[in-house]
């Protein structure tokens, strides 16, 4: 178990490493490639030439790629100083930069999004999470009648419908036209919990419509797929009662597919959920990431881009972590 | 010899055993009007091609078929004093595991992966004997372990069924379902996945486990051998109907039906030349979907119709005699070819 462990944790290490290099080249190699300067990003196409070389000597765009790419690592890692002679700009760890657009530090910038996001995605997996894997248990239970075909053809639709159709029509029917919800203003939870359950209560569910469709579509099949197994048979021919052939031998196995692809899902939204916080103004990733990439502003997209990376490689890592738990194949293996 | 016997009920009874499952593509009829018996302690081979009927007989004594709702099953199964098929499902639940078991074709998908041998050989146990404490309930799956000779149990229960070599497998699974001492033990081919050496060491077990416990056992298996070695009575089985039926010894020496020569004929055997070839059953199994009219085997009888008999009609249901053929040529026709064509080849 514990070099499976250690296995696991290097992968994300390199995985990580590997995600900085295509980032940073994308992002700062690009646009000197497409003839776009970073310098005259920051500091305004009319600037005078003294000055963007200051900017250039500052941000060490003037550094061999390599070197650059040095930099920015051991910012990520330890912080780095911006040094102009007598101009030092000290960027702490994980240092991801200046926005091009207000000069600010990108982490710090993010860091206040992250609970928006956070409380955003959390709320939305739990809701899910029930929603789905329940009606894909009953579904499967009872395939083939009324009930079943009901709740595929709603998976179906929340499948299919984005949530800029579902988010602003459930908006419109439920905080416009009956007026139970209010107008979309996000509180934090320590200022005001009750404030901050009310105002995600639409954007969690319009969230979890999407996620749960494909849930119970999922669980449905797994557990379809379990219950023809032979050992599901077996369970039966000990003469075990039927809900515990279910409820323990079938759903124990049917449902740990779920754990990998829940992980998996719940750590890409934790990057910020563009569509979903943009419906609803709120401002998490999700939304800086889309006025980043309005403005332009590339070590914001890039900031948000790795962050995103790292919670899906988190994510990745506690999945492969926890199917070693639940898994005992994988465990010995 | 149980076949036949008119007075006292045997063990087991089946009596016009009729499984067939509604499906999309039409009426699967499974089984038809199947009838047959077993005394405790003694061994009754079915044997047959894959969709024969052998296995979905199996799962009809034990009920399994009730979870499928396109299942319909007709007829009467008696073990002892209670008729399957009228029963409720909860009065088949509580005999399923308990006087009646059954060992499956493939122990490792039989087997749960995500939990100890030992802990589903404890849960066998207890759910039949609901007031044991797990302790007493976890030196009852050991002891059981031993006996079906698997070497450390107390060590190997708490391995997982892919830690297992397939014997073990098998072994294990034996255990479980010997261990509320069934009266019953139907094994679905229980050596099909196993290496050859270790088939001998499973059969040579579940004898052994017979004499010890007295169970009536029901071997399925289309491995002629197998029946040979185990046991008292045989069953062949062709499109869903009981087609020959008798004593082992008798079925074997002087088999009656030309599907039975067919498979003694696909036997491979020792004491004959390796460089002769093997006699195949020409053509495939019939669909059960769409049976041949009369008697199912005609279309891939070489006999058929060689006296005018007409092959298309219903051949009258096996119930009664010791050594009974279900047939249309004439036994005196049949027991000519069986000598003059058949016997040579074999």
């Amino acid at each position: 178990m514990l070099t499976y462990i250690i296995r696991r944790l290097i992968n994300a290490v390199i995985t990580l490493l590997v995600v900085t290099a295509v980032t940073f080249a994308v992002f700062f190699m690009v646009p000197k490639l497409t003839g776009s300067d970073p310098a005259l990003l920051y500091i305004g196409k009319t600037s005078d030439p003294a000055a963007i070389q200051g900017i250039r000597v500052k941000m060490g765009l003037n550094d061999p790629i390599p070197v650059q790419y040095g930099k920015f690592l051991k910012g990520l890692v330890v912080g780095r100083d911006y040094d102009n002679g007598p101009d030092v700009t000290h960027c702490p760890a994980p240092c991801l930069g200046y926005s091009f657009k207000t000069e600010q530090a990108v982490t710090p910038l993010l860091l206040n999004d992250l609970p928006v996001t956070f409380s955003l995605a959390l709320g939305a997996a739990i809701l899910w999470l029930i929603m789905g894997v329940l009606t894909g248990v009953i579904s499967a239970l009872r395939r083939g009648t009324i009930l079943d075909r009901a709740v595929m053809t709603g998976a179906l639709a929340g499948v299919s419908l984005p949530v800029y159709f579902t988010g602003l029509l459930s908006s419109a029917v439920f905080v416009y036209w009956l007026g139970w919800l209010p107008e979309g203003n996000y509180v934090p939870i320590n200022q005001n919990p009750g404030e901050w359950f009310v105002q995600l209560l639409l954007p969690w569910i319009t969230l979890a419509f999407l996620f749960a469709a494909t849930y119970a579509r999922l669980t449905r099949a797994n557990m379809l797929e379990t219950l023809g197994e032979d050992y599901v048979r077996t369970a039966r021919a000990k003469g075990l009662p039927e809900r515990v052939v279910i409820g323990k031998h079938a759903l124990r196995s049917g449902l740990t597919p779920i754990v990998t692809i829940f992980g998996l899902d719940l750590g890409a939204l934790l990057g910020g959920a563009i569509l979903t916080e943009n419906v609803f103004n709120l401002r998490g990733l999700g939304w800086q990431a889309l006025s980043a990439i309005k403005g332009n502003d590339l070590p914001v997209i890039l900031g948000v881009t790795l962050i995103a990376a790292f919670f899906i490689v988190f994510a990745n890592l506690v999945v492969d972590l926890v199917y070693g738990l639940i898994d005992p194949r994988v465990r010995l293996g | 010899m149980s076949i036949g016997t008119t007075n006292a009920r045997p063990f087991l009874d089946i009596k016009d055993l009729t499984v067939r499952f509604e499906t999309d593509d039409g009426i699967v009829q499974a089984v038809t009007e199947s009838s047959f018996s077993l005394e405790k302690g003694k061994t009754l081979g079915i044997v047959g091609e894959s969709g024969s009927g052998k296995s979905v007989t199996s799962l009809a004594v034990l009920g399994l078929h009730r979870t499928r709702s396109n299942a319909k099953v007709s007829g009467e199964i008696w073990l002892d004093d209670d008729e399957l098929v009228t029963a409720t499902d909860e009065q088949v639940r509580k005999l399923r595991g308990g006087k009646m078991a059954m060992i499956f074709q493939d122990p490792l998908s039989a087997m749960h992966p995500y939990f100890t041998v030992g802990a589903q050989i404890v849960e066998a146990y207890r759910v039949h004997h609901p007031g044991v404490n797990k302790k007493v309930a976890r030196e009852r799956a050991i002891d059981m372990l031993d006996r079906v000779g698997i070497p450390q149990p107390s060590r190997r229960f708490s391995d997982y069924a892919h830690q297992f070599s397939g014997g073990m497998r098998q072994r294990a699974m034996i255990a479980m379902a010997l261990i509320n001492d069934p009266a019953l033990l139907i094994a679905d081919e229980p050596t099909t996945a196993l290496d050859v050496t270790v088939q001998a060491q499973i059969l040579d077990l579940i004898r052994d486990l017979q004499e010890e416990f007295g169970s009536g056992v029901i071997m399925i298996t289309h491995d002629l051998g197998v029946v040979a070695e185990l046991a008292d009575d045989v069953l062949v089985m062709y499109g869903g109907k009981v087609i020959e039926k008798g004593p082992a010894l008798d079925v074997f020496q002087n088999p009656q039906h030309p599907y039975t020569w067919g498979l003694l004929g696909s036997m491979p055997r020792l004491d004959r030349d390796v460089r002769e070839r093997l006699t195949p059953v020409k053509g495939t199994p019939p669909s059960l979907i769409n049976l041949p009219s009369g008697c199912a085997f005609h279309p891939r009888c070489p006999f058929a119709g060689r006296n005018g008999e007409r092959s298309y009609t219903e051949v009258p249901l096996l119930r009664g005699g010791t050594h009974s053929v279900a047939c249309h040529l004439p036994p005196e026709e049949r027991t000519k070819i069986f000598q003059q064509e058949i016997l040579p080849i074999l």
